[in-house]
């Protein structure tokens, strides 16, 4: 009887090291320094308040932290589309102006691999900038350290909620450096292709809520004609 | 006392590896897959129908200034920002009736650099469909587009999208009728051997 409880306590600490490792892993880190940084492109960027209430519409399948908004807008429960996010939000420029409009849909990546530090999303922006144009921008995005940096370390917490500083890239491909890929629809951007990379800065977040007081960026690098008319 | 060390660290490298093969073989995520419905074309290509029912499959109409705008309580930006360009969001079926994506629809007719008319259409399991339109439907009711990106699945295709508004209701009685999407889908040719 002792060597199974003994056996059964052994399992138990080797899976918590394990999950610890898997916590833990600092080769797993995501970069806060943008790919595109450094460009022959010009770059413009979008900023938005990436707390789902602060936009004007945002639904799931109905059950996940993060409610729906506004109240009676139709939840994505349907199995096709229970792992998915649609968010309509306000976009402004670098000064805070609002300048457009962007839809984003997010899907849970099956390529998500814990095991390498890979929370994935496949996701779409679909932008309207009045003026200016329409763009498409496809991105896979890595929310592994938006988890263990924020979300777990909330679930910690004995009140249920994080603040404290969190500012990383969540683009993680399908460029090779690590950039969403951009397509100009109309307008000025009609035609074009480019780069571009979204993050996120976070202050706080809750349990029953979801984020609280966070922001997030869109980086575009576009070929200098479009970017500069 | 040997014999129970011996014991524990077996346990500890059981955990250790079954941990870690239950988190790698586990699929994290596992998305439902309807069955495709596509039809050959004799020129090439494939077709695939989309439809949407109105108003169930509507998630958002956001016109500045319109007192319809959906859903209740939306707070649209005003006309001072976006004129008078219309979003739409909805849920788009296959020709089963089975809900297998979402999609966005942007229209403006002033805007300034030029109007436009066109789709996103994603498809979880797939990938996204980027459309524009023509401004002007056929005198048949139909309006013709072609692709302009892919991603995933569709990332190398190229092709036209057909949009129709249909008429008619289908059993059910609050049923303003339904939109079609006809996407006629042509991958590149491969290498010839």
């Amino acid at each position: 009887m002792k060597y199974l409880v003994t056996l059964i306590v052994g399992v138990l600490v080797g899976a918590s090291l394990f999950l610890a490792g898997l916590y833990y892993n600092p080769f797993v880190a995501q970069v806060s320094v943008s790919p595109i940084a450094v460009t022959d492109a010009r770059v413009m960027d979008l900023t938005f308040s990436a707390v789902p209430g602060d936009g004007l519409l945002y639904t799931n399948d109905g059950e996940s932290t993060v409610q729906p908004f506004p109240e009676r807008v139709g939840e994505l429960w349907e199995a096709s589309v229970v792992n998915s996010d649609v968010w309509v939000t306000q976009l402004q420029n670098s000064r805070g102006i609002p300048v457009g409009i962007g839809i984003k849909f997010s899907t849970r990546s099956e390529e998500t691999e814990l095991i390498r530090g890979k929370a994935l999303t496949n996701s779409i922006w679909h932008v309207y900038l009045p003026g200016r144009g329409t763009i498409l921008i496809d991105q896979t995005e890595n929310y592994w350290s938006y988890l263990r940096d924020v979300v777990i370390p909330a679930r910690w917490s004995s009140g249920d909620n994080w603040r404290g500083t969190y500012n990383r890239i969540t683009t993680a491909g399908p460029g090779s450096l690590g950039t969403g890929r951009l397509t100009g629809g109309n307008g000025q951007f009609a035609d074009l292709t480019g780069e571009s990379v979204e993050s996120l800065n976070a202050r706080a977040y809750s349990v029953q809520s979801g984020p609280v007081s966070m922001t997030g960026n869109l980086t575009m690098a576009l070929p200098v004609q479009a970017a500069s008319q | 006392m040997i014999g129970l060390f011996k014991t524990l660290l077996f346990g500890i490298f059981l955990g250790v590896i079954g941990a870690g093969a239950l988190v790698y073989f586990t699929p994290a995520v596992d998305l439902h897959r309807e069955r495709s419905l596509i039809d050959v074309q004799s020129n090439g290509g494939n077709l695939e129908v989309y439809r949407i029912n109105l108003p169930r499959d509507r998630l958002l109409v956001g016109l500045s200034g319109s007192v319809g705008s959906i859903p209740a309580g939306l707070d649209w930006p005003g006309e001072e920002l976006l004129g008078d360009m219309q979003a739409e969001l909805f849920k788009v079926r296959n020709r089963n009736n089975a809900v297998i994506g979402v999609a966005s629809r942007l229209a403006s007719s002033t805007e300034e650099t030029g109007p436009f008319i066109e789709w996103a259409l994603h498809f979880p399991a797939r990938g996204t469909i980027y459309a524009h339109m023509e401004l002007s439907p056929s005198v048949d009711g139909y309006r013709d587009g072609k692709l302009r990106s892919g991603t995933r699945d569709f990332q190398e295709l190229t092709g036209t999208v057909r949009e129709q508004f249909i008429a008619g209701d289908d059993g059910d009685e609050e049923s303003q009728g339904s939109i079609e999407l006809h996407a006629t889908l042509v991958a590149p040719l491969g290498d010839i051997e």
